[in-house]
């Protein structure tokens, strides 16, 4: 069973549709590359999942079930998680703060809690092997290099039992050997069974690690296909719109 | 291979040792230590009980609301309006006294009107998003016209039946002679510390300095965190009022003019960052403490009192070179 389906799914502002009746299914497990220029709708969709704008119509289910947000605490609540095109880290905490920022773990009762730092550094550290990254939970994230910022950005996604993860640009502002780093992160979580979306400009990282790929131009879904029946020159086509729909 | 990925994770990257050379806390104490060694040998007058007395309670005032302001500095922001907010709590104070009621009314009057003021700057820092420095600057000019309407411009000095509990809370010395106003210090301190290292609250104006989008993102309520602080250097600088109007046994409607500065002063040179992210409780009460010591070495040694403000102007251009030093040579 598909773990979201977005059915029919507009959104307009005003007088621009931004996203024009889309539909689409994501199995667990599965890499899908979310290509597009700027201004296909990407964002926009991807904001409807992760809870920052409602659809103007269609209907969106997780597991079956209605999916509603209005906020994106509610998306992060379904297991939806997002890692931010500019990461969202903060970069005077060390690598399990920001891991952990905004469900720190806490121990003591009633009013009198306070941060668990033993219990955070220690799943921290956990996450972070499980991605074979070599992050330190204690290191601040100022010091550290972009593949392992990006690890970081993902380790939170991990923290609770994320079912979709939606990765906005991973790859646009680092080197080619983190771009790696990076892709492997993307499949450790595959491996988990979780859905990644992956958004990217980058033709060669969907090829690499995606399954499927979705072009996206002028608001409207015009491929949905899976990797070994595409190419790159295809896709790029599709995004240009030299070749119309497949 | 994966044994040397362990080990390196396995390392601590800084010693403690490292740690501390690293900290500009650590230098500024280090400079208050030499300064006081200096003053016993040079002076006769610094190592008597009576000057050590002065000299901690004088540091008291200003390290209160330190303590209030680094939490504002740690998100980034600032309040100037302390000064003024001190003025306008112990006026408030003053006057209920003086109109005949308890010292726990009064005292419960002027909390209120402090926090009412913090949250004020604060709903209209993080809901409006009026910039912090303009916010408490129209406050700075409102709380100390306020303290004057309050008194009509003239001094209290009579607090009505519980005159003298008043000055006994902000002029005794209940604990091993220790000035009471260093007791609350301390304590105050110590919860600062506390707050800040222990608690979600305190990580969270941690990452809200650090990355204020950030911190929204990841769900932090930035906008109740940021009234909250501004709510507490308000507090601060109300319970400093509180107890200076105890020590002086007098309010005037100058009181606590210009002491914003000498606040932010003090929290800068203690280790604070006026970017955010950055600050501690020792910090703001080393900053505070070196200032202090720098105004009486200059009156023991008999050197102009003119010459103060050059010396505590040095002492933040200073702290702030160590820092720059530091960043230069990680840079490299």
């Amino acid at each position: 069973m598909a773990v979201l389906e977005l059915t029919n799914i507009s959104k307009h502002f005003g007088a621009i549709q931004a996203v024009n009746d889309v539909s689409l299914s994501i199995e667990p497990g599965q890499v899908v590359g979310l290509m597009g220029d700027n201004g296909a709708g990407k964002s926009t969709l991807v904001k409807m999942i992760a809870g920052n704008f409602r659809p103007s119509h269609g209907t969106m289910q997780m597991d079956g079930k209605d999916l509603i947000l209005h906020k994106p605490v509610e998306a992060r609540q379904h297991g939806i998680e997002i890692v931010h095109q500019d990461l969202a880290l903060c970069n005077n905490l060390t690598a399990a703060a920001n891991v952990y920022l905004g469900r720190e773990l806490r121990r003591g009762v009633g009013p009198f809690r306070i941060l668990d730092y033993a219990s955070m550094y220690k799943r921290a550290g956990q996450i972070f092997a499980e991605l074979k990254s070599e992050t330190r939970p204690r290191d601040l994230v100022k010091q550290m290099s972009g593949g392992q910022r990006q690890a970081v950005a993902i380790a939170r996604t991990m923290l609770s039992q994320a079912k979709i993860v939606l990765m906005d640009e991973p790859t646009a502002a680092i080197s080619v050997r983190q771009v790696a780093e990076v892709l492997n992160l993307i499949r450790h979580l595959r491996d988990q069974g979780i859905a990644v979306v992956l958004i990217s400009h980058r033709m060669p990282d969907v090829f690499t690690v995606a399954d499927r790929v979705i072009v996206m131009r002028r608001g409207r879904k015009v491929a949905d296909k899976t990797i070994a029946s595409s190419s790159p020159e295809e896709v790029t086509g599709l995004i240009t719109g030299a070749i119309e729909q497949v | 291979m994966a044994v040397t990925l362990d080990q390196t994770i396995a390392q601590k990257q800084h010693t403690l040792l490292s740690k501390l050379f690293a900290s500009q806390t650590f230098w500024v104490v280090i400079a208050v230590i030499l300064a006081c060694l200096f003053l016993s040998f040079a002076t006769d007058a610094f190592a008597t009980q009576k000057n050590l007395y002065n000299i901690t309670r004088n540091i008291t005032f200003v390290a209160i609301i330190a303590l209030g302001m680094t939490f504002v500095i740690i998100t980034g922001g600032i309040d100037l309006s302390v000064g003024s907010v001190l003025c306008l709590s112990s006026m408030v104070l003053a006057v209920t006294m003086h109109a005949g009621y308890s010292i726990e009314i009064g005292i419960l009057a002027s909390i209120a009107t402090a926090l009412a003021i913090g949250a004020f700057n604060g709903i209209l820092i993080a809901y409006l998003g009026f910039p912090p420095f303009v916010v408490t600057l129209g406050m700075l000019s409102i709380a100390r016209s306020l303290a004057m309407v309050a008194s009509n411009n003239t001094v209290v000095f009579q607090f009505g039946p519980d005159h003298n509990k008043l000055l006994a809370l902000g002029g005794g010395a209940w604990v091993f002679g220790i000035a009471n106003p260093v007791l609350y210090m301390i304590l105050l301190a110590l919860i600062t510390g506390f707050i800040l290292r222990w608690t979600k609250f305190g990580r969270h104006i941690f990452a809200i300095g650090g990355n204020e989008h950030a911190a929204t993102l990841t769900g932090v309520p930035v906008r109740q965190i940021k009234v909250a602080v501004y709510m507490i250097s308000a507090l601060s600088a109300g319970i400093a009022g509180i107890i200076q109007t105890g020590w002086l046994g007098a309010v005037t409607t100058n009181l606590g003019t210009g002491m914003e500065l000498q606040v932010i002063a003090a929290t800068v040179i203690g280790g604070a960052n006026l970017a955010g992210g950055v600050g501690t409780a020792f910090g703001a009460i080393v900053g505070a403490a070196l200032i202090e010591v720098i105004r009486n070495s200059l009156g023991l040694l008999g050197i102009n009192a003119f010459w103060q403000g050059v010396f505590i102007g040095g002492a933040i251009l200073l702290a702030v070179l160590f820092d720059r030093i530091r960043n230069f040579r990680r840079n490299d």
